[in-house]
Order: structure tokens, then sequence, then C-alpha cells
């Protein structure tokens, strides 16, 4: 291998831990377990979308309305448990339900109405951000909010929903390992699995790179793009679930930034290992990375634009990384 | 000969890592002359040609053109020098998303001297004159997208002529073009060759070359193996030049099948075409032919379930088989090797592995999981058999040379066995070595399903079938056993003579 294969190899990895290093040097308290906890936290609920993206892009479509179901899912669990009184496992499943639903009409606009995936998810964003709020006339949701028609919610999160959010596990520490970061890990050793090894997720990528061949070689490839899409859903309710655990109530404010940050760690997730194309691993790094980068430029007191300002950075670094450094041709 | 080579290379080199495909080329072409290249599958033609039209770097060498070094460091660079080329893999000549008039006046719509604002009026002014000087019946506004493989590679060849060119290099332009087509383009290199441009022209149709060599050279695993240019130029020494060995030709002895395998009755493809009837039998192998667009590939199509009949019925085995999809056909065994390997065949983000297990994923799994050991044995198997040339079944689908690319896409269906066997043009862009070897292994496999091809060039048929199929307008015009085939009622039924002579 020639050193411009090692650099694309290797190069964000390396990237990774230079960042690691220089924050390790210049934020005081950036190695610290408190510091640890935080980039987790993040890193997890971005992480668990920015899984749910990548089996979109592996077919060759985009998901622009993650966020919003993520908030959206947030949203229902707030108002099922304060205002239905239900309990968490009644909550935790009428999030997933929201997820797939929203999965399946997204696929179903792409698939059979042909509505560009951009436009069709881009148009479900708009639709989700709105009806959100309608129950609640755009207020946010917590125990002993007054609703619309002047009766007051009292139901509340169960402790089983907030542990989602707020319990930690010991490792090494006590006290470190949130739980959001386990559903992270396991999802993202799941969908990994699922794209690498097994011939659904091998068909995915086909139908990615070449529909048509797919097809001829049996793909029913109508149904592959649509369960992408749910997949995507689903995977985004499960950030909004993470999400309502972690704040404790329906936040109408919150959850702004999952969008561009699951997408930034799915699209720098191609240029981990010189992959070239979306992959679950790259993607978890690709969460890391952000979660990282926030975490320090927090700590070194940056403000809150600037860390857009080298968000952004990364992500057009990565690109290149991915698509003109590797790129054929000259050889 | 030596004083008036508008066009040299001499001693050039190219490695792609630590593979050395081309060893030191020295080529000349004279203007007014058409040098035919000839060189086995990956022997590295295209390579050259991607040399010397800038899309590579060289690894060593001198070009020169007209006594003047010429080094071109981009495509653009070289055209402008009047080295234009026509690529084998077309999509690098065309822009799929803008429209014939567009894409046959790019190359005018940048560069010095030209206007900043796009004018359509003149854009397709010069488009039509463009046209018109190749005799292009094409639509001009039709986007090229939805334009078929042939009618992009005559826009393709349109485009390069639009430069008048010095040097001219055609690699495999007839590959999937109709004989009708390819005659208008012989008419025009023809043409070319009287106004002294140099052609540089690569083919493994021995028609094309007998039509226009004026000289051949062979190459060899990237080295020059053979040069001809005294008439009566031989064309079987320069074929054993580029194969290092003498090729044989065995006689086809045609069988015929007592056993019924897929009986169809009835069968309309097309709006106002006549049913078609046909029934294949159990080891045979039947080749249909036509020209390109008379529904040949419609008709695989239906056969493999990605396309509805207007009417009728068909049975294999015995039972109704009446698929609804690629995968339905699939399971029943039908396989079919798609025509347009890059459109349709081809997996680009995989590699040679992968690309042939692609349909067989489910019986090479257990409980969705791969089997990847599985998957690689069958990889190196099907490469072995079929002799492809690449390092290893991990090599990308782009480090195969084009007639490598065809015969992963033939060896990806022979991975299984089949009940019907459906190859649609298998022979695109494969040498004629190749060629035979796979016949050979079609028909030496044949027993146990029927197999049916479909060829617009009348020898691939002759070389491989025991039956041979004519097909006009969307239907069956005729029928022959290949045995002693009456040519002349043949090559009446393919230019759609009179139909009461079908079957
Ligand atoms: N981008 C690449 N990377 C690595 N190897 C390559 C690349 N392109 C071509 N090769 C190798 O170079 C050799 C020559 O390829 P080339 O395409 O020039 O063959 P060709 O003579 O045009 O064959 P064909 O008749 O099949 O088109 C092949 O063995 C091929 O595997
Ligand atoms: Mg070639």
């Amino acid at each position: 291998m020639t050193l411009r294969d090692h650099a694309i190899r290797y190069g964000f990895i390396v990237l990774l831990f230079g960042l690691v290093a220089y924050f390790a040097i210049a934020a005081d308290g950036f190695v610290s377990p408190q510091s640890a906890v935080f980039i987790f936290q993040s890193v997890a609920i971005t992480g668990v979308l920015a899984l749910g993206v990548t089996a979109t892009l592996v077919v060759g479509g985009f998901d622009l309305s993650i966020g919003s179901v993520a908030t959206s899912a947030m949203m229902a669990a707030a108002y099922v448990m304060v205002v239905l009184e239900q309990n968490a496992v009644v909550a935790v499943v009428v999030c997933l339900l929201i997820g797939a639903i929203v999965g399946l009409i997204n696929g179903w606009l792409i698939v059979y109405m042909r509505v560009p995936d951009l436009l069709a998810t881009l148009g479900m964003m708009f639709l989700l951000v709105g009806l959100q709020r309608i129950p609640t006339e755009g207020r946010s949701i917590a125990t002993g909010m007054t609703m619309p028609d002047g009766s007051v919610a009292n139901g509340k999160f169960g402790d089983a929903f907030l542990a989602l959010g707020r319990h930690r596990f010991d490792f090494f520490i006590p006290n470190l390992i949130p739980v959001s970061v386990v559903v992270l890990l396991v999802l993202a050793l799941l969908i990994w699995f699922f794209l690498e090894y097994t011939r659904f997720g091998r068909m995915m990528y086909a139908v990615g790179s070449n529909e048509r061949a797919a097809e001829l070689a049996g793909a029913p490839v109508k149904a592959y793009k649509i369960w992408a899409y749910v997949i995507s859903g689903v995977f985004a309710s499960i950030g909004g679930i993470l999400l309502a655990a972690r704040l404790g109530r329906g936040d109408i404010a919150s959850g702004n930034n999952l969008l561009l940050d699951a997408v930034a760690a799915a699209l720098i997730g191609y240029a981990v290992l010189g992959a070239a194309k979306p992959n679950a691993f790259g993607t978890a790094v690709g969460a890391l990375f952000v979660g990282i980068l926030l975490q320090g430029l927090t700590m070194m007191n940056a403000p809150y634009y600037t860390q857009d300002f080298v968000k952004g950075v990364v992500l057009v670094v990565a690109l290149v990384f991915t698509f003109a450094l590797s790129g054929r041709g000259r050889g | 000969m030596v004083g008036n080579a508008v066009f040299r290379v001499e001693g050039l080199r190219k490695s792609f890592g630590r593979n050395e495909v081309l060893g030191g080329i020295s080529l000349e072409l004279h203007s007014g002359q058409v040098t035919v290249l000839m060189g086995a599958n990956g022997a590295g033609k295209s390579t050259l040609v991607k040399i010397i039209s800038g899309v590579y770097e060289r690894g060593g060498g001198t070009m020169t053109l007209a006594d003047q070094d010429f080094a071109p460091n981009t495509p653009a660079e070289a055209i402008r020098a009047g080295v234009v080329t026509v690529h084998q893999n077309i999509n690098d000549g065309v822009v799929a998303d803008l429209d014939v008039a567009t894409n046959l006046t790019l190359d005018r719509l940048s560069g010095k001297g030209v206007p900043t604002l796009f004018n359509p009026a003149r854009v397709r002014r010069e488009a039509k004159a463009v046209a018109d000087r190749m005799g292009l019946a094409i639509d001009l506004k039709a986007r090229v997208n939805d334009l078929s493989l042939a009618d992009r590679q005559m826009v393709a060849i349109a485009r390069a002529l639009a430069h008048q060119p010095k040097v001219l290099i055609l690699d495999e332009p007839t590959s999937s073009l109709s004989s009708a087509e390819a005659d208008r383009l012989f008419a025009l290199v023809d043409r070319l060759r009287e106004q002294g441009v140099a052609i540089l022209y690569i083919s493994h149709r021995m028609s094309d070359i007998r039509r226009l060599a004026d000289r051949i050279v062979s190459m060899r695993d990237g080295v020059i193996s053979g040069a001809f240019d005294t008439k009566p130029l031989d064309y079987e020494g320069a074929v054993n030049a580029m194969l290092g060995r003498k090729i044989h030709l065995d006689q086809i002895v045609a069988r015929s099948s007592a056993k019924p395998v897929l009986t169809v009755e009835g069968l309309r493809i097309g709006l106002g075409a006549r049913p078609i009837s046909l029934t294949l039998g159990d080891g045979e192998v039947v080749a249909i032919t036509g020209l390109v667009g008379v529904g040949k590939t419609a008709l695989a199509e239906t056969l493999f379930g990605v396309r509805k009949p207007l009417t009728g019925t068909m049975t294999m085995n015995g039972k109704p088989y009446a698929p609804r999809s690629a995968g339905d056909a699939i399971a029943a065994g039908v396989f079919l090797v798609a025509k347009d390997r890059a459109t349709s065949g081809i997996v680009s983000g995989f590699n040679i592995e992968r690309n042939v297990s692609l349909p067989f994923l489910k019986r090479m799994s257990t409980l969705g999981v791969l089997k990847r050991r599985l998957e690689r044995a069958t990889a190196r198997r099907q490469i072995e058999e079929l002799s492809i040339v690449c390092r290893s079944e991990k090599d990308e689908m782009s480090a195969l040379s084009g007639g490598n690319q065809q015969k992963v896409m033939v060896a990806r269906w022979m991975a299984q066995n089949a009940a019907l066997f459906i190859l649609d043009e298998p022979f695109q862009g494969v040498d004629i070595s190749a060629r035979r070897d796979i016949a050979a292994k079609l028909r030496a496999s044949a027993n146990g399903r029927a197999t049916l091809l479909f060829v617009t060039e009348l020898d691939e048929a002759l070389e491989t079938a025991d039956r041979i199929l004519v097909m006009s307008e969307h239907t069956i015009v005729g029928e022959h056993r290949n045995a002693e085939v009456d040519l002349d009622r043949l090559l009446a039924e393919v230019a759609g003579g009179p139909l009461h002579s079908a079957a």
C-alpha cells in the first residue's frame, strides 16, 4: 500500500486520536469521568439516529425526517405518560410505532409515489414539526401543565422510563456508562452485523449501487427501500425515547441539532477506514468524533456558533477524504 | 512506411500497483489508414487508449503527434490537439442527464472564445449539423438517459467526430450496434480515412476487422506481438499472434431434444405484434437472432418475468409458468444474463466475488447470514471456469477489462444450475477465444436445462446453437436447424423479408 492508501484508510482514526490528545492538553478537565459521561450521552442519541440514516444511505436514499421523528417520539412519550397517564411500556411502544409508521409513509412516498427522497422526507419533517405541537397547542409537556381545555395533566414520567436516560452502569469507575450508550452499542452491533453479514444487508448495498442490477438479480427492490426507511424511522424514534428519558419532559425546543449532527456522523463514516460507502462502524466512529468535538469545544468555552463552524469544517474534510483522495482514475 | 506516421507511441509503459499492464508498447498510426488493434480480453488495449487520450498518466515512454511531443494531461487537452477517442465504456462519452443536442455540442460549450450565454437555438442548429453529417436519426430533444445503448453509442461517436480529429480512436464501437448502424459507422470511417484521418480501431468482431483494416497490430499481455501490413492481410496470423496459439473451431453437431422444458403459446410482446409460440427442449441450445430493436430483449425480459406479456401462456416442465418478477423466475430456475452489463448487471460498488453471488444470496446463507466461505469458493471456481483475468476474487469490477467484466456476468449465472438459461448478448466485448470457450461450456453443460441465446451477430448464433430462430417485428419469423442452414433465407428473414415464409 502506498502512503496515500494509508492516509485514506487511517487518516480519520488518526485525526480522532489527535483531537482527543489536543483537547486533553488544551481543555482542563477533558480527561475526566464527567466529561466522558457527557460525551457518551451526546454521542448516544446522535449515534442512534445516524445509524438509522445510514440504512437509507445504503439503499441510495436519504432521510431528512429523522430529527423530527425523534422529537415527535419525545413529545409522544411525554403525552402518553403525562396526559394519558400510561406506563413506560405503552410510551415506548407508541414511540416505536410512530417511527415505523413514519418510515412506512416515507418509503411509500418515495417508492410508489416517486417523490424524490430528499423532498419526501423534507415534507415529512415539516409535517411532523407541526404535528407534534398540535395536541398541546405548542406547549412543552411536563407534569402539572395546564392543557388547552383548562384541565391539569397529572401523569408523570415512570421511573423505569427515566432510567433509560439517567441510569448509569459501573464500568471500572462507578456510574460511568449511561443506558443510552448501551442501547447505542447494541444497535450499532445489530446494524453492523445486518449490513455486513446478512443477505438482506448485502442486497441493500446492491440496491444502492445499481438498482436495476439488483432487481434483475431477483431482489424485491421496492420492499428493500421501504424497509430502509422503516429502520431509519424506528431508530430515530428510539433516539427520541432516549431524549425524552434524559430530559424528563417533552421539551418543544430541544433536538434542533439532531438531524445535522446525525447526518454529519453518517457522512464522516464514509471516510473511516477508507470505506467510501455508508457503513455502521464508520457511522459510530463518526458520532464519537462529533461528540468529542462538541464536548472539547464546550470545555474550551468556544461559543456555540464556532461549534457549528468547526463541525462543518470537519464534515467537509471528511468528504474530501472520501471522494477526492480515494477517487480512482489517474492511478 | 516510416516517414508518414502522424502519431507515434514509443516504449509506453503502465502499471496498476504492482501489476504491469503495458510493458513497452510501440505503435504508429498513419494518416488515411485504419490500424486495427487486436488483443485478448485484458491485453491492455483500453489502457493504452486511455493513456493516449489523457485519461491515465503513463508510466513511461513517449508519444508524438506530427513530430511534436504529445503529452496530454487531461482528455480535453488531447481533444484540442486533435486526438479524439470514443471509449469502450460509452457512458464516459455522454452526459446522461442532458439531451442529445447538448451532448453533441458539449465540447463547444466550454473552452476559449465561447460566448458565456447559452443559446438554445444555436445549440440546436449546430447539433443538427453534426447529426446530419453522420446521418444520425435520433430525436435531438431526447434525453440521453432514455436512449438505448446503441443510440447512445452513436451519440458518443457523433460527438467525437464533431471535432474534426487528426487521430480518431474507436474502442469497440460496434459491440452494441446493430449491423445497419455498424454499416453507417463503417461508411463514416471510410470517409474519414479518405480525408486523411489516422484511425485506431479496436474490435473483437472479425467482420468489422475484415471490412475496415488497412493494417493490423496484435498485442498480447501488454506487448505488441505482431504487426501485419501487407495485403492481403493475414487475419489468421493476427489472431494467432494475439492469442499466442492457434485457435481451432469445433464444428457444431446440431442436437435435437425430445423433452420440452419451456413451452410458450400465443405470447404477444408488443402492440400489434403477432403472437409467438415456441418450445425449448432439454439439452438444446437455441439462438434467437434479429436486428437490434426487433424485440429480442423484450422477449428475454418477458420470459424472465420483468415484463408482462399482452397475452399468452407459458409452461415450464409441465407446470404453468407465469413469473411476476425476476425473483419468481429465479426461484423457478430461470436465469437471465441481461444485456448491457454496465446498466443492468454490474454492481460497481461490489468486488468480483459479491457480483458473482448476487442472485444466489438466499442459497448461500442460513437464516439470512451469509456463508462467506462458500461465497468465496464459488467465486474462485467461476473465475477459474471462465478464465477471468484478475488478481483475485476481491478485485473491484472497475479494475477489470471490459471483456472480463462481461465474463463475470456470465459466470454469475453459470454458478448454479438453471432449468432455463437465457443469455441476452452474452458476448458483448468478449474476445474470440473466450467466446468460443464460453460457447463450448454452454454446450457442454446444456443437459438438464434449456438454453436460449439472444444475439445480433449471426456468426455467434452459428457457432453456438443447435437451432436458430429469427425475430422480426416482435415475433418469430423463421426457424433453422444449425446443420445445413439456408443462409439466404435466414438473412432475408432477418432483414424483415416476406412474412409468409414464417414458421
Ligand atoms: N483501474 C485499474 N486498476 C487495476 N487494474 C486495471 C485497471 N484497469 C485495467 N486494469 C487491468 O489492466 C489489464 C488490461 O486492461 P484493459 O482494460 O486495458 O484490457 P483490454 O485489452 O481493453 O481488454 P478488453 O478486450 O476486455 O476490453 C487488465 O488485466 C485489467 O485487470
Ligand atoms: Mg477494453
